[in-house]
């Protein structure tokens, strides 16, 4: 067995004694009840990659999956291409941070010209009531003409302040495709440092759709490289937030090629004293002539202290580009609201109707039809005020079961 | 069924209707006609509980109870279906799924079991053909992006999904074209029972060809200046409205 090597971080003892233990099948307990979603799962628990001894599969099509410390070893070559690559442009503490002091992640390599059929799913659940810090590192590499759709679930069952700090490092070789799917459903102590660096080479298609249903506080930083021409992004994004709950987006497109195209949609229902932040940035390099590029940020607010920052923010520096910008915070349409109740419907539910509307559209872009329809059946118990965490996860009753994962950190 | 008393409104402290006295019998269909700006649509507006529109003075009683204190939801359930002007375009809200939300309310309301999957969408396929809407429609959001016949037939699906006891159709037949006029007034007789009333308010006597009133009103100046039966609507069609403008200016 080749050795680690030396960029990735040594684990602490403190780290190493923090890693869970399961009595239960693996697949079980990661078992996810979107109906009819064949997905190849990765699960995750309080930050480490779960496995029956097996750190990496490798499938018939040469696409490789598993932990990125196992990967690191057999892999180095792919490996190396990616990490600490992309982050660096865009550097903040929380990503120095991850890189020094990260467990362990997901490494999924897809090689050119390979269209995954399922789509990969990380599922990545904190299950403690000790404090725990959790820092990941995920590494994604698509080959030329590579598609794959990735659904990265974030849950957490227990009470314990918990602090976790995700960066995914994601590089698009010429043509490949990648849709995106994310999912937060996070108890009121938790944070949650998302930072997602993608690198786009020519002819590219990136889509992601973030959707945020309960954060304590939620952070999702994105930063997008259009490197080469003719790359194109599409980022979507729905935040419906309660409480004292807060979910921050922070999105930032770089056009360094010419002949790129960007667009950011996201959408935001703040209720109570709830707080939540856009920050769509663009940056049309000096050489990106013939850019199009577009945000779009709307939000609205139920109660006089909900809150929500929003920043659309457009930087040129070419002059042949087709951009625009523009935000709205308001409240329901009150024309729309008297004329569903001149049919007959209660203004309580002439509201969610709305509400629902309002916030499906985002949920309407996810491409894989079962779990746009599990979303948007999501975002209506949310919006009744009866979601609190993805219910038909195995897990939501966990209060009631005892989670014991037996690994070994020696074999990771 | 409706009766109306003396209706003074105002929007904004301005007085729209200055006087409306007029009563609606089960089986009827009047025409209210006039020229615009005339206070036609504040007189639907009012009944439909929209605000802004403040009623100074006058009663307005329905089925014998006052309709004033009714919520606007509680309206439609008791009956009161208004065809808008202008239909307000509800993006991401379909129209199957609007309709099963007010159907089913008002059923609860009236004490009803709710319709489930199957029978509702039997009785949207039986109504569409009503109004020769097609399944795609339904689907799609309320309104939005409809042209201006799809938005009439659409109101006039509605009317025929939720059986109202007093329809009021608020200028139907204005962005119509002949075979859309066609359809929504085949629509709109095809609904007609002895136990329901319909109010027509339209600006142009073209409507009436095809549901032909029982009773015309000429709305003027906020109030009912003149009341005839549908040759009045005919006479209206030939003069136009000066002579009734002249009629009215000189017994004032």
């Amino acid at each position: 067995m080749k050795s680690e090597p030396s960029y990735l971080p040594k684990l602490s003892q403190y780290q190493l004694q923090a890693t869970p233990n399961a009595y239960r099948p693996l697949e079980e307990i990661f078992q996810c009840h979107v109906w009819n979603l064949d997905t190849i799962t990765l699960p995750m628990l309080n930050g480490w990659y779960m496995h029956d001894n097996q750190p990496l599969t490798h499938l018939d099509n040469g696409v490789i999956y598993g932990s990125l410390r196992a990967a690191a070893k057999q892999h180095p070559d792919i490996v190396q291409q990616c990490h600490n690559a992309f982050s660096k442009t865009e550097k903040d503490e929380l990503t120095i941070l991850n890189e020094s002091q990260y467990t362990d992640g997901i490494f999924l390599y897809v090689p050119d010209g390979v269209k995954v059929a399922s789509p990969f799913q990380i599922i990545s659940i904190v299950n403690t009531q000790d404090n725990l810090l959790v820092q990941n590192r995920h590494v994604i590499f698509l080959g030329k003409g590579a598609e794959m759709s990735l659904i990265q679930c974030d849950d957490s069952v227990r009470y314990g302040n918990t602090f976790l700090n995700i960066v995914t490092e994601v590089f698009m070789s010429e043509q490949s495709q990648m849709h995106y799917y994310k999912t937060e459903n996070k108890e009121p102590e938790s944070q949650l440092f998302n930072h997602l660096f993608v690198h786009q080479q020519g002819h590219t298609h990136f889509h992601s759709n973030t959707v945020t249903f309960n954060a304590g506080y939620i952070r999702n930083n994105i930063v997008v490289n259009l490197s080469e021409p003719f790359a194109d992004a599409e980022l979507y994004g729905l935040y419906l937030v309660d409480k004292s709950q807060r979910c921050d987006n922070f999105l930032k497109v770089h056009h360094i090629a010419t002949d790129c195209t960007s667009k950011q949609l996201y959408k935001g229902i703040m209720d109570d004293e709830a707080v939540a932040g856009f920050h769509g940035h663009v940056v049309v390099h000096p050489d990106a002539q013939r850019t199009a590029a577009f945000q779009t940020n709307r939000n609205i607010l139920l109660t006089d202290k909900a809150k929500v920052n929003t920043t659309p923010f457009l930087e040129i520096y070419a002059d042949d580009v087709q951009c625009s910008h523009g935000a709205t915070v308001g409240q329901l349409d009150d024309e729309a609201l008297f004329y569903l109740r001149s049919r007959g419907i209660s203004e309580r539910n002439a509201r969610k109707l709305l509400m629902f509307a309002f916030a499906n559209d985002i949920v309407n872009y996810v491409e894989i039809s079962a779990l746009q329809e599990r979303l948007g059946d999501m975002v209506q118990r949310r919006l009744n005020g009866e979601l609190t965490i993805c219910d038909q996860c195995m897990l939501s009753d966990a209060d009631h079961r005892d989670f014991v994962f037996p690994i070994d950190p020696s074999k990771i | 069924m409706l009766k109306i008393e003396n209706l003074h409104v105002s929007i904004k402290g301005r007085e729209i209707l200055k006087g409306v006295d007029l009563q609606v019998n089960a089986g009827e269909v009047h025409a209210i006609m006039g020229p615009n700006g005339t206070g036609k649509s504040t007189l639907a507006s009012v009944i439909a509980g929209k605000e802004g529109y403040e009623v100074t003075e006058g009663r307005i009683y329905y089925k014998g109870r006052d309709l004033l204190s009714l919520s606007i939801e509680d309206r439609a359930r008791e009956g009161i279906f208004i065809g808008f002007q202008y239909p307000v375009e509800i993006p991401g809200v379909s129209i199957a799924n609007f309709m099963r939300t007010a159907l089913n309310e008002i059923r609860e309301y009236r004490g009803l079991d709710p319709l489930n999957g199957a029978q509702f969408l039997r009785l949207m396929n039986e109504k569409q053909k009503v109004v020769e809407l097609t399944d795609k429609l339904s689907n799609r959001s309320v309104n939005e992006g409809f042209s201006g016949g799809e938005t009439k037939r659409n109101e006039i699906f509605q009317m025929a999904m939720l059986e109202p006891t007093l329809s009021i159709l608020d200028e139907t037949d204005s962005g119509l074209d002949i075979d859309a006029l066609r359809i929504v007034a085949n629509g709109v007789n095809h609904l007609k029972t002895k136990d329901n009333a319909t109010i027509v308010i339209t600006h142009y006597q073209r409507l009436l060809d095809y549901i032909v009133p029982d009773v015309v009103h000429v709305l003027f100046d906020g109030k009912i200046v003149k009341t005839g039966t549908k040759e009045l609507a005919l006479e209206l069609e030939k003069r136009g409205y000066d002579w009734i403008k002249e009629e009215y200016e000189s017994a004032k």
